[in-house]
């Protein structure tokens, strides 16, 4: 038990455990103090010092986010001091700031514009020069305009720290600061792998997806081309925020029937090949185990982190699991069987996978990923990118009536539903594996994968044997996990990594939710909340049962690493070091 | 976007064993950055890619960072020396007198920027503070050698000189 300080905060008496920051003891009073640099779990400098506040009988204001409450402390979040002090901060960072509002994308969901409006700001009190940087569009997945920069270097520790990947930092110093990849050559050069992390970071509009909107209104208005959209697991849980509704809202039926609204187009599950990807996946890690290929294996499904191992560990790459994700699996099945049955010409069909991610930009366009010249998924769009079409269609989506998915791709399993929370790929694995093993295991729910912690181990007995599980998520734990494995310390038999912490619920092309949110609650668990519900609400609880797949396989695929199978729904990997 | 190293890197190999022994010194030790960039500019005279490179790798830090420290202090270069060093004085007196319009002719005479070395490596140009020799301003040095009351023309007449030197 922590020791527990008792202090006031604008003579309100609060009493936290020792080691709490004043910010945090504030939300106790019922106060925000204002912050633009901290970010919880991921960046604490005390640098911006907007979160200023008077400790009585101190010299001079401290920075809330990184100061510690001590006994006895009095503290003032709103006196003339503080109020002129955090004007002049966001009055300065404005001095150099491109303040182009109306075209920026984060328009109305910006950090500094809610400071500047809370705090009366006059933007022009200090002119400043503003310099000019240029846009970085070097990478498919991640835009980053210094020129909308504030230096708070959210980002930086993302990247460096959460995903240890360190592809941006800062550069020089004084007014020349920012920030950058090394030597300037731009993301694409670097060892980013577009997990977009760092734009769910940003407070400001200085990280963005590189948007593909464009490309999708046009097929859409294309007379010759029949579309397809098909939505992630994730994305019912997440899209209710874009349109100010409660984060953990599921919004399936609303998003079917927006989606549906925007033009003469289909609508796909695209948890059914979640699904498939299981069977494909248990199946292989059944045929490693008694083929004595390499184990322990790792899933595949999470883009992020197939390019993460290609950068770094392409010594790995024989352990990856060869399966497609879920993404391209269901591209290769609408370009093959979908159209072979509906006598469609695959040049004409136009497949938009709707993505919490904005690392599948980059894994729609890999080489791996075309099938004579086709490709599997014409474009991947983010969450946000889906917000923003069906605002710019004038779609009131709040008031929406649900619509289901579209036959004869709607019904899918729960175990494709927890795809989208960190452990959700490997219950669902676990699910069929224990029961294709033994006929006679039912077991469904797995709780120790569950959860947001960084890494989870688990061993669970099946037919007989011990079977040794981890999952990690974000590319800081992958890194751990791996080093692990590697020196001997660790041994398991199958491994989920994803590169978001949390899973999908929490990517980066997730609605992005402002600091105010994300320093207290816990997003990523309560949007998880919305996928494990609909599991446990749903019959269909393992993936081998859907029997849409029984009917893929019967039809079309024959088995599971069959000829075709493999050839459609595997692929390869290659050393990107 | 542009990188900041022209000319192509000639790094021996008995170089890269000084780095190296330097970076093994200095790995284990917090704050071994800076005393490892210093020798490394030692060793090479500047700071390419390829040294930061291998600065990064030996002592297990991202490139991101070790590029953050490089950019931060103006005591180190990106760009090599060339053979004969321009400098051009922006202190107050020299300003005032159009020390400015110097360097940009040189510029233009050279093809580079301040802070660059030509391609040949025959030639890098840096800006400076003041010399001390205000009452020659505007004063610009072409390898510690001081030549005042420069003209833009005097200035590109100089640089020729040395071109010729070299013939
Ligand atoms: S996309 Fe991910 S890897 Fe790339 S810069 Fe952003 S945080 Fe780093
Ligand atoms: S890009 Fe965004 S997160 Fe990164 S330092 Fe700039 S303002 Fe902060
Ligand atoms: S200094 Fe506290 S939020 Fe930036």
């Amino acid at each position: 038990m922590k020791k527990m300080i008792n202090l006031t905060i604008n003579n309100i008496p609060v009493c936290v455990p020792e080691g709490t920051t004043i910010l945090q003891a504030a939300k106790q009073a019922n106060i925000e103090i204002p912050s633009l640099c901290y970010l919880k779990d991921v960046n604490c400098i005390g640098s911006c010092r907007v979160c200023v506040v008077e400790v009585v009988g101190r010299r001079g204001l401290v920075a809330s986010c990184v100061y510690p409450v001590e006994e006895g402390m009095k503290v003032l979040t709103n006196t003339p001091a503080v109020r002129k002090s955090r004007k002049t901060t966001i009055e300065l960072i404005l001095s150099t700031h491109h303040k182009k509002c109306l075209s920026c994308v984060r328009g109305n969901n910006c950090e500094l514009q809610k400071l500047s409006y809370d705090y009366g700001i006059d933007e022009d009190r200090f002119k400043g020069e503003e310099p000019i940087y240029e846009i970085d569009k070097s990478t498919p997945c991640v835009v980053r305009d210094n020129n909308k920069c504030i230096n708070c270097l959210r980002c930086v520790a993302t990247c460096n720290n959460i995903q240890t990947i360190g592809a941006i930092g800062q550069i020089r110093r004084g007014f020349d600061v920012h920030i950058g990849s090394p030597f300037e050559t731009g993301l694409g050069t670097t060892d980013c792998v577009g997990c977009g992390q760092c734009i769910v970071a940003c407070p400001v509009g200085a990280l963005y997806e590189k948007s593909n909107i464009d490309e999708v209104w046009d097929a859409i208005s294309d007379p010759n081309k029949k579309v397809i959209f098909f939505t992630a697991p994730s994305i019912a849980a997440t899209l209710g925020e874009c349109f100010s509704m409660p984060v953990g809202t599921n919004v399936e039926g609303k998003m079917v029937t927006a989606i549906k609204m925007l033009g003469d187009v289909e609508v796909f599950n695209m948890n059914l090949t979640a699904d498939l990807t299981i069977v494909e996946e248990a199946n292989e890690l059944i045929q490693r185990v008694s083929t004595a290929k390499p184990l322990p294996m790792f899933t595949s499904c999470c883009p992020g982190w197939i390019q993460f191992v290609e950068h770094n560990y392409p010594e790995l790459i024989p352990n990856l699991s060869s399966c497609k994700s879920p993404q391209q699996m269901f591209g290769a099945v609408l370009k093959s069987y979908y159209c072979q049955k509906n006598n469609i010409d695959p040049k004409d069909l136009y497949v938009v996978s709707v993505i919490p991610c904005t690392a599948k930009k980059f894994e729609t366009a890999r080489d791996e990923m075309y099938n004579q010249g086709i490709a599997d998924v014409d474009v991947a769009i983010t969450t946000r990118e889906l917000s923003r079409m069906i605002k710019g269609a004038g779609i009131t989506f709040t008031s929406l009536p649900d619509t289901e998915f579209d036959s004869p791709f709607a019904l899918a399993s729960g175990a494709a539903a927890i795809f989208g929370a960190t452990g959700g790929v490997m219950e669902a694995a676990l699910r069929t594996a224990a029961n294709l093993l033994d006929g006679t295991n039912e077991k469904v729910e797995f709780m120790d994968v569950r959860g947001t912690s960084g890494i989870k181990e688990a061993t669970y007995r099946i037919n007989g044997t011990d079977v040794d599980v981890c999952v990690a998520s974000g590319l800081g734990n992958a890194r751990k996990v791996i080093e692990m494995i590697k020196s001997g310390q660790k041994k398991y038999l199958f491994v989920e990594i994803m590169a978001c912490p949390g899973g999908c619920v929490n990517g980066g092309g997730q609605p992005v939710q402002s600091d105010s949110v994300r320093n207290y609650t816990e997003l990523k668990a309560t949007r998880a909340g919305v996928l494990y519900n609909a599991d446990s609400e749903g019959e269909l609880r393992k993936s081998h049962e859907n029997p849409i797949i029984k009917t893929l396989y019967d039809e079309y695929f024959e088995a599971p690493g069959k000829a075709k199978a493999h050839a459609l729904l595997h692929t390869t990997y290659q050393s990107r070091k | 976007m542009a990188t900041e190293t022209k000319s192509t890197f000639r790094g021996t190999p008995k170089q890269e064993r000084e780095l190296k022994k330097v970076i093994e010194k200095y790995k284990k030790i917090p704050g071994g950055l800076m005393p490892v960039l210093q020798e490394a500019q030692a060793i090479y005279g500047y700071l390419p890619v390829e040294v930061q490179k291998i600065i990064a790798d030996g002592m297990g830090i991202h490139l991101s960072e070790v590029y953050g420290v490089a950019t931060f202090y103006s005591q180190f270069s990106l760009t090599p020396k060339g053979e004969h060093i321009i400098s051009v004085c922006l202190g107050t007196a020299c300003y005032v007198k159009g020390a400015d319009k110097i360097l940009e002719a040189i510029e233009e005479e050279l093809g580079i920027k301040s802070g660059e070395c030509t391609a040949d490596g025959m030639f890098s140009i840096e800006a400076c503070r003041c010399l001390g020799a205000c009452g020659l301003a505007p004063v610009m040095t072409v390898d510690g050698e001081v030549y005042g009351k420069c003209t833009p023309e005097s200035a590109v007449e100089i640089i020729r000189s040395y071109m010729d030197k070299e013939d």
